[in-house]
């Protein structure tokens, strides 16, 4: 099994993925220790460019860049959180039961995906939120993320039970009196883990685009920090023309280094997992 | 066909299965097994001996008889009860305590994520074979039988034993229910020459000692005849010769157990191959005529064989399907 | 008769390093051959002898973590000796197929699934030797034809023929060009047995033309009696015995190999047959000594301790093992 130890050695991107990532987490619990509430305007002088002071500089509502980043990071993970782990969910629930059942309800539940698929889904989100305009909380938005990204990886997960259902230790373990459910949970959960973890990761860049794109077009939760609507409110206030560029680098480096931090993760993931590198790990040294 | 009693242990008749693959509108259609019968007797326990090439149906029909395929016509019976059409909560009540199967690779029987002693407990516990408290005495009584300690296994994975102590384990583990019948599918083709003596003679030993049927699915007729009690010759999904193994394989009938035979490489300087086979013969594979599946390599072909299906005739004490013994 | 290829005392390891340990899988161990040219030279043994990395060690494939920690191989094809372990890429390509060549043992690892076997062969040949498609055409047609394949093989893909054609077309692809030494790894393990015998007499056939080489790897016995002029018995990492093959098959001396001749069935007799005890050993951590002696029935003291030499009893004939060497009497025949 992968020891996480092994793979910080092994793997550069690996290590520099999980860097990046504990910064976000540091960034994250700081946001419980900021000394301003999230909507607090006027909290401190207003237009400031970075400083020692203020380190990443004010808006021009007031508000110091740096821990309104802090609360944004928070929220916009929460929201790729939570959409994640409805939409693996949901994945995994339909990719088992249309795996492991087959017949008549697979055929049923694949023609239900294959059309869920094929539906554009920015366009999509985009009416429903513009629709649902200024009643958007947080978890809505989470939810209606999460509701979009469960088809592709179910077919996924429908292909590895297939699969796992053909081998042989499967009817070992019928055989062994086993039945269905302990089947799936003991003997084939087990394979479906480590391409889950994989799955997991490209759910959150999925989500945090999403949700910056969203929030950007305007169309979340405005009043809540995220890097989204930082970004759409440093639109909103000029922060380009008046040239406080601060105010949109932050949250755009922000969103870029997350997003990079998760893709060196799972490439080194990956890596390591590929058995022919596994190999040349083991190569001889000197 | 042999009389039929009233009671057997295993009786297969006139079963075959056909699998049907779909090209877009055309489907092209495989008889994996065609019309095959055998029986086996509950008087006296024995090892019977399914043999054939890849693509003769014997794996086919082991499954069937395990209950992991349906039949498409036929019926395949275990002490009088239809296997195709048990429920799962009989198999798992009834069927399996006295069916049990070893398959071919013993790194495929067992997940590779799993400690091995897994499967043992889980069979002990499923059956209530034993409480927790006696499952390691009973698991290593068993292990014992098949010549390994629980010790030696306890706690480890699959790949970290070697091929010969994993087939022991999935031998194992079929026998903890005590049941009447292993089918074993190539139980030793993927071990060495010398490890599969001992698990050949390991069967013998389990016939005699604990009763058990071992249905002996195998390409190998060697081991078939050092084991076998009686054997059935499967081509192309016929049976074509089936009888007590000494008379079917020293005195073969069908001439295509005689080309079997005459296949078998011997490890004996003196009895090396001194005619020529032809070549080209190997490659007509005969399908799609009506008539005998073997006419198309048959040095003894007849006329007939190319026209009509030959039924079974009995001879010399044996089963034959071919128009020479008419 | 001259030697073709010749192995002195090669040692082959597989060195990896885990974690922080260094371990050596000691697969190769000390293993000398001598292969005269136009015999079939037959290496027997079973899963965990070495067979497979003395194979890609004669053939020079060897690639890390496999290093030769020491010995020599050393091909000579009319008169001009060459190192192989030392040879460079370019002259390794060059005998490739046309001197050395190589019949694995699963058959669709070598033929490129997306091309039809005649364009496999032409390239093939036109690498090797300056013809014309039509001409290369002509020659693969010809071959196929002598291997008992059908035309329609030829603009056939991989997949669509059998394994006994597959194997046979392999066998022609490595054979198209006559080169001297053959290598064959298990080629008929995973056939039927009717195929098996047809491989097995195309394999005399073509040795028989060219006067090729043949070195036969395979733990099948029966395949070693009709094919082998000699053979090597090998026990983890080492010859145990090297003689022609009635002898080996008659009258062995080694235990290892008595036990192994013993433990085969024959399809004449039902009598009982012994099979060897225990496992072979792990090649990372051989036992001391002779490597058979903790299953040997023979073993005595210096076995426990002193590794065997391997001796010359006849002409022909080598062993080693210490209970031959000081002549205690056992079994001499199977």
């Amino acid at each position: 099994m992968i020891t996480v130890r092994d793979l910080l050695r092994f793997s550069p991107s690996f290590r520099y993925g999980a860097i990046i990532l504990m910064v976000v987490v540091v960034l994250i619990i700081l946001s419980y220790f900021s000394p301003f509430e999230p909507d607090d305007r006027r909290a401190v002088p207003r237009n400031e460019p970075p400083s020692f002071e203020y380190l990443l500089g004010t808006t021009s509502t007031g508000q110091d860049v740096f821990w309104m980043l802090t609360f944004a990071i928070r929220n916009t993970m929460i929201i790729a959180g939570v959409a994640v782990i409805i939409g693996r969910t949901i994945g995994v629930l339909l990719g088992m039961i249309s795996g492991y059942v087959g017949g008549t309800l697979d055929r049923v539940l694949s023609s239900i995906v294959d059309s869920v698929i094929v539906i554009p889904r920015l366009p999509l989100v985009i009416l429903i939120a513009s629709i649902l305009r200024g009643q958007i909380t947080i978890i809505t938005l989470a939810v209606l993320i999460g509701i979009l990204d469960w088809a592709y990886p179910s077919k996924r997960y429908r292909a590895q039970i297939f699969s796992l259902r053909e081998r042989e230790f499967t009817q070992t373990a019928v055989f062994a009196g086993m039945n269905t459910f302990k089947i799936v949970v003991q003997e084939h959960l087990p394979f479906l883990i480590p391409f889950l973890l994989a799955d997991m990761v490209s759910g959150f860049l999925f989500a945090i685009g999403f949700e910056v794109t969203l929030s950007i077009l305007g169309l979340s939760d405005l009043n809540a920090q995220s890097i989204g609507t930082m970004i759409y409110w440093g639109n909103y206030y000029q922060a380009l023309l008046s040239k406080q560029i601060w105010v949109l680098a932050a949250p755009i480096a922000a969103s870029v280094l997350i997003v990079v931090g998760f893709y060196l993760m799972s490439i080194g993931l990956g890596t390591y997992l590929d058995p022919r590198t596994r190999l040349k790990r083991l190569e001889v040294r000197g | 066909m042999q009389p039929q009693s009233s009671t057997t242990l295993l009786r297969v008749e006139d079963v075959t299965k056909v699998f049907s693959t779909r090209h877009g509108f055309s489907s092209k259609e495989f008889r994996a097994v065609d019309e095959a019968s055998l029986s086996l007797d509950p008087s006296q326990p024995e090892i019977f001996t399914i043999a054939g090439e890849s693509g003769s149906g014997k794996t086919t029909l082991a499954r069937m008889i395990l209950g992991m395929e349906k039949p498409t016509s036929g019926v395949l019976k275990y002490k009088d009860r239809d296997i195709a059409t048990l429920t799962s909560r009989e198999k798992r009540q009834w069927f399996f305590r006295e069916v049990q199967p070893v398959f071919q690779d013993p790194f495929a029987t067992f997940s590779p994520l799993k400690r091995i002693d897994h499967y043992l407990y889980e069979t002990v516990f499923n059956y209530q074979i034993s409480d927790r408290a006696g499952a390691d005495d009973y698991i290593n009584a068993v292990l014992n039988e098949v010549g390994l300690t629980f010790n030696e296994i306890k706690g480890r994975y699959p790949n970290e034993l070697s091929g010969g102590q994993a087939q022991r384990v999935s031998i194992a583990r079929a026998l903890i229910t005590r049941p009447s019948m292993i089918v074993a599918d190539e139980p030793v083709s993927m071990l060495d020459a010398s490890l599969r003596m001992s698990i050949v003679n390991m069967f013998r030993n389990l016939k005699n000692s604990k009763q058990v049927n071992i249905l002996y699915i195998t390409h190998d007729l060697a081991t078939a005849y050092y084991t076998a009690d009686r054997i059935a010759i499967m081509l192309r999904g016929w049976i074509v010769e089936i009888g007590p193994v000494s008379k079917v394989l020293e005195e073969p009938l069908h001439p295509y157990t005689q080309n079997l035979k005459n296949s078998v490489p011997d490890a004996d300087p003196d009895k090396v191959w001194t005619e020529r086979i032809s070549l080209t013969d190997l490659d007509s594979d005969g399908s799609g005529h009506s008539g005998c599946k073997f006419a198309g390599r048959c040095p003894a072909v007849m006329d007939i064989c190319r026209k009509k299906v030959p039924p079974n005739f009995e001879r010399q004490g044996r089963v034959v399907k071919c128009f020479l013994y008419e | 008769m001259s030697v073709i290829v010749e192995a002195n005392n090669l040692k082959a390891h597989y060195i990896t390093h885990a974690f922080g340990v260094q371990r050596s899988v000691k697969a190769v161990d000390g293993i000398s051959i001598k292969v005269s040219e136009g015999e079939v030279y037959g290496i027997a043994g079973e899963s965990g002898c070495g067979k497979s990395t003395l194979l890609k060690v004669l053939l020079g494939a060897h690639q890390p973590p496999l290093t030769v920690v020491d010995g020599s191989v050393k091909y000579r094809f009319d008169g001009v000796e060459m190192d192989a372990l030392a040879m460079g890429e370019a002259a390794r390509r060059d005998i490739r197929w046309s001197k050395v060549s190589y019949i694995p043992q699963g058959s669709m690892h070598v033929l490129n699934p997306v091309r039809r076997i005649q364009d496999t062969f032409r390239d093939f040949i036109q690498t090797h030797r300056s013809t014309s498609a039509r001409e290369a055409h002509d020659m693969t047609r010809a071959y196929l034809n002598e291997l008992g394949l059908p035309e329609k093989v030829m603009r056939a893909y991989p997949h669509q023929l059998s394994g006994g054609m597959r194997q046979r077309v392999t066998i022609g692809l490595a054979t198209i060009l006559w080169p001297k030494l053959i290598f064959a790894d298990e080629p008929t393990t995973a056939l039927d047995v009717v195929v098996q015998r047809g491989v097995i007499q195309l394999l005399k056939d073509i040795r028989q033309k060219e006067g090729s080489t043949l070195i036969l790897i395979t733990h099948d016995m029966g395949v070693h009696a009709n094919l082998s002029d000699r053979i090597a018995v090998l026990y983890a990492g080492k010859v145990v015995e090297e003689a022609d093959t009635r002898t080996i098959l008659k009258t062995p001396l080694h235990p290892y190999t008595q036990y192994l001749i013993k433990s085969l069935p024959h399809l004449d007799e039902r009598t009982e047959r012994v099979s060897i005890p225990g496992r072979p050993p792990a090649l990372d951590h051989p036992p001391s000594g002779c490597r058979f002696h903790p299953r040997c029935p023979l073993a005595i003291d210096k076995c426990r301790t002193i590794d065997p030499e391997t001796i010359s009893v006849r002409p022909g004939h080598q062993v080693a093992c210490h209970v031959v060497t000081e002549g205690i009497p056992h079994a001499a025949s199977v």
